[in-house]
């Protein structure tokens, strides 16, 4: 009997500088297939490799045989002891191995749940998969089942919205200020990674004029020129003011940048248009204040910190609806598994063949009243020995003989040429 | 008469029923059912209304009964307009039920037509009928766009990201949606009172006549011309803009309701008890 096995590791049971070691890149995942498709034991195989996690999924009629051979493949291939990785690994077969991967793939296995790449790391190792021919008729369907599911996990759950990366909090926050963020003026003060990267997320929803303002002229020139914007000076803050929109600050100044009347002050000359403050230093930039002010708002990085701590919340909530669509994936999926064994697609195909020989013979011998007992009986051993007859050699077909090679393909065949799968 | 006031109903509480079901589980075909039914509700209320105008021959605001009709005919059709326009699925939730719960009302109260003595037919009347409920559907609208203001200004302010929070838009949309709403209520109503002037002037004889409908209304014209004045002179947008909003909806609702209850005058048959 064939059973699905996956053999692996991710960021809950590896420490990173292991999962360094174990990351396979393109080209070394391609030359992996190729050494564990000889080995006797693996039917079908595929390999995953993100930042996160390495993981070989398989068939084989022996479990122990293959996983041993996976062991020692990667511990040759990469140099490294068997004993030195052993521990961190996992193993899940059958009905477990299935509902690994469609977590996974679903984001609910992942470091920070829900996050979008995985998927598309799972489709670029299927593509590799298919490339290299090294999976068959189990790993397609479970493979393709697998995108369905985590495609309905995404659309279906909340388990993808909302930011959880400070920098996109600061712009979902902006979104719900302005509504478009499209031609709105940002002004950037100090640098720092998260800064800049907020200011990316800017510049990706289409905002104006961007204004760098730096304590060192020339590091604000450099910014600038990299966000195709304009440098400022700091002394020239208070006149931008009236103008921009979205403030970024992240400097380390001990003191404020930017006070309460400063901001008082300027109201007026923006006629009230809304100005978002987003605090990103440790000492604080902007005076917390200016949040009292009629449309001027302030986040900090404690209450955009917060606003994650939330959003991931009610991730982890929805996740938990995710859990139902992969429960019922997997129940689907083992039923379908389970039929790709010979016997019970025999049964089902005589038994399909059964139920419309009865129902055909029946229709026929209700008209036919003249007909004795005995006749009638002549007319059933008959239908009986038909069946017998035509079914003959599919059987044994698929009972062994002449099925060499992919049997699980002819039995899928049978079954949906037959459409036994109802 | 009755059956299609009941269908108005029927319709105008499966949309909010809608609109609530959107409201928690945010999909988007519970949105449309509660636009869609809410607009096959302002069907069936034309009926009623265009039934009472063949009835009678006039514009059916002779008693508080139709008077209601009307209000509730104007909110759901001025809504639809400005759904389509800004697309600002939650608000559903305000006017949906709001057209309902003035149609339950208009259903219990008598609908006996008062005989009304002095009244001319004519184009000044309808023109000043129709304007005027225009205009305060949209004060209506307004005063609600600056409450979800208010909630989800709040909600930013003081930093707690809850439900109405992740559901309402943005601040920037409930301010230009509410202000629009009270541009075209107020050029509403100006016509409104314009046309019931040149309508006094025809019928009694004089443009103002002092009658208590008529200060009050000229109070909450003037009240939404500061509103507009300052959004326009000294930028008062925002929160200012969503208080005033609900300041004027107030003076509004005393207009329409409190002058015929407490004061007298002769606005005062057409929304009697």
């Amino acid at each position: 009997m064939f059973d699905i096995v996956l053999l692996g590791l991710n960021h809950k049971t590896a420490p990173v500088e292991l999962r360094e070691l174990l990351s396979f890149s393109k080209e070394e995942a391609v030359a992996v297939l190729e050494g564990l498709q000889k080995c006797p034991d693996i039917n079908e195989v595929m390999l995953i490799s993100t930042c996160n996690r390495v993981e070989v999924l398989l068939t084989t009629s022996n479990t122990i045989n293959a996983v041993n051979s996976v062991k020692t493949y990667i511990s040759e291939f990469k140099k490294i002891p068997i004993s030195k990785f052993e521990d961190a690994l996992y193993m899940h077969d059958g009905e477990e191995a299935v509902r690994h991967i469609f977590r996974v793939a679903s984001s609910l296995d992942s470091m920070m749940v829900g996050e979008p790449q995985i998927l598309g790391q799972i489709k670029d190792a299927y593509l590799t998969t298919i490339l290299k021919k090294t999976s068959g008729v189990i790993l397609n369907r479970l493979l393709h089942k697998t995108f369905f599911v985590a495609k309905r996990v995404r659309s279906e759950t909340g388990i993808g919205d909302h930011a959880v990366s400070i920098s996109y909090a600061a712009i979902e926050l902006a979104r719900k200020i302005f509504g478009n963020l499209e031609g709105k003026k940002v002004l950037l003060i100090g640098a720092g990674e998260m800064a800049e990267l907020a200011v990316e997320h800017l510049i990706r929803n289409k905002v104006g004029e961007i204004f760098v303002a730096n304590r060192t002229f020339e590091r604000g020139v450099e910014l600038s020129n990299r966000f195709k914007g304009k440098a400022v000076r700091i002394e020239e803050i208070p006149g931008c003011l009236k103008v921009v929109d979205i403030i970024i600050s992240s400097t380390g100044s001990p003191n404020f940048v930017i006070a309460r009347d400063q901001v008082k002050g300027v109201m007026r000359s923006r006629r009230n248009r809304p100005i978002f403050f987003i605090d990103i230093a440790v000492p604080r930039d902007i005076d917390p204040d200016i949040n009292r002010l009629n449309n001027a708002y302030v986040y900090d990085i404690d209450d955009l910190k917060g606003v994650i701590e939330e959003n991931i919340k009610d991730r982890n909530k929805e996740s938990i609806k995710g859990e139902r669509i992969v429960d019922e994936a997997v129940i689907s999926f083992k039923r379908w598994f389970e039929g790709l064994s010979a016997v019970p697609t025999i049964v089902a195909l005589r038994d399909k063949i059964d139920t419309i020989a009865r129902t055909e013979v029946d229709k026929t011998l209700h008209s036919l009243n003249h007909l004795s007992d005995n006749d009638c009986q002549a007319i059933h051993r008959m239908t009986n020995s038909l069946i017998n007859k035509i079914l003959h050699d599919p059987t044994l077909f698929l009972k062994n003989n002449g099925c060499h090679g992919d049997r699980f393909a002819y039995i899928d065949l049978t079954r949906k040429l037959f459409k036994l799968d109802d | 008469m009755e059956i299609v006031i009941i269908a108005t109903i029927f319709f105008y509480l499966m949309s909010t029923a809608g609109y609530f079901a959107y409201l928690f589980l945010q999909k988007n075909y519970l949105n449309r059912a509660g636009y869609f039914l809410l607009i096959a509700g302002f069907l069936c209320n034309s009926a009623a209304i265009f039934y009472g105008f063949l009835k009678s021959g006039q514009i059916p605001v002779h008693n508080l009964h139709e008077t209601l009709v009307i209000v509730g005919w104007s909110i759901t059709g001025v809504f639809i307009i400005f759904q389509y326009k800004f697309n600002l699925r939650i608000f559903g939730i305000y006017a949906a039920p709001l057209a309902a719960i003035v149609m339950v009302f208009a259903s219990q109260v008598s609908s006996e037509p008062v005989q009304i003595k002095n009244i001319v037919n004519n184009f000044w009347l309808i023109f000043h009928i129709v304007s005027i409920f225009i205009g305060e559907a949209s004060f209506v609208l307004a005063g609600g766009l600056g409450f979800m203001y208010l909630a989800q200004e709040h909600a930013i302010k003081a930093k707690k990201h809850g439900f109405f929070f992740r559901r309402l838009p943005s601040l920037e949309l409930l301010d230009t949606a509410g202000y629009n709403c009270i541009v075209v209520g107020f050029t509403m109503l100006t016509i409104g009172l314009a046309t019931g002037l040149v309508y006094a002037e025809m019928v009694w004889g004089r443009f103002w006549s002092w009658d208590p409908k008529e200060v009050w209304s000229a109070i909450t014209w003037l009240l939404y011309a500061a509103l507009l004045h300052g959004r326009l002179t000294a930028g008062w947008r925002g929160r200012k803009a969503a208080i005033m909003a609900i300041v004027g909806l107030a003076a509004l609702l005393f207009t329409f309701f409190g002058v015929n209850f407490f004061l007298k005058g002769h606005h005062g048959e057409f929304t009697r008890l």
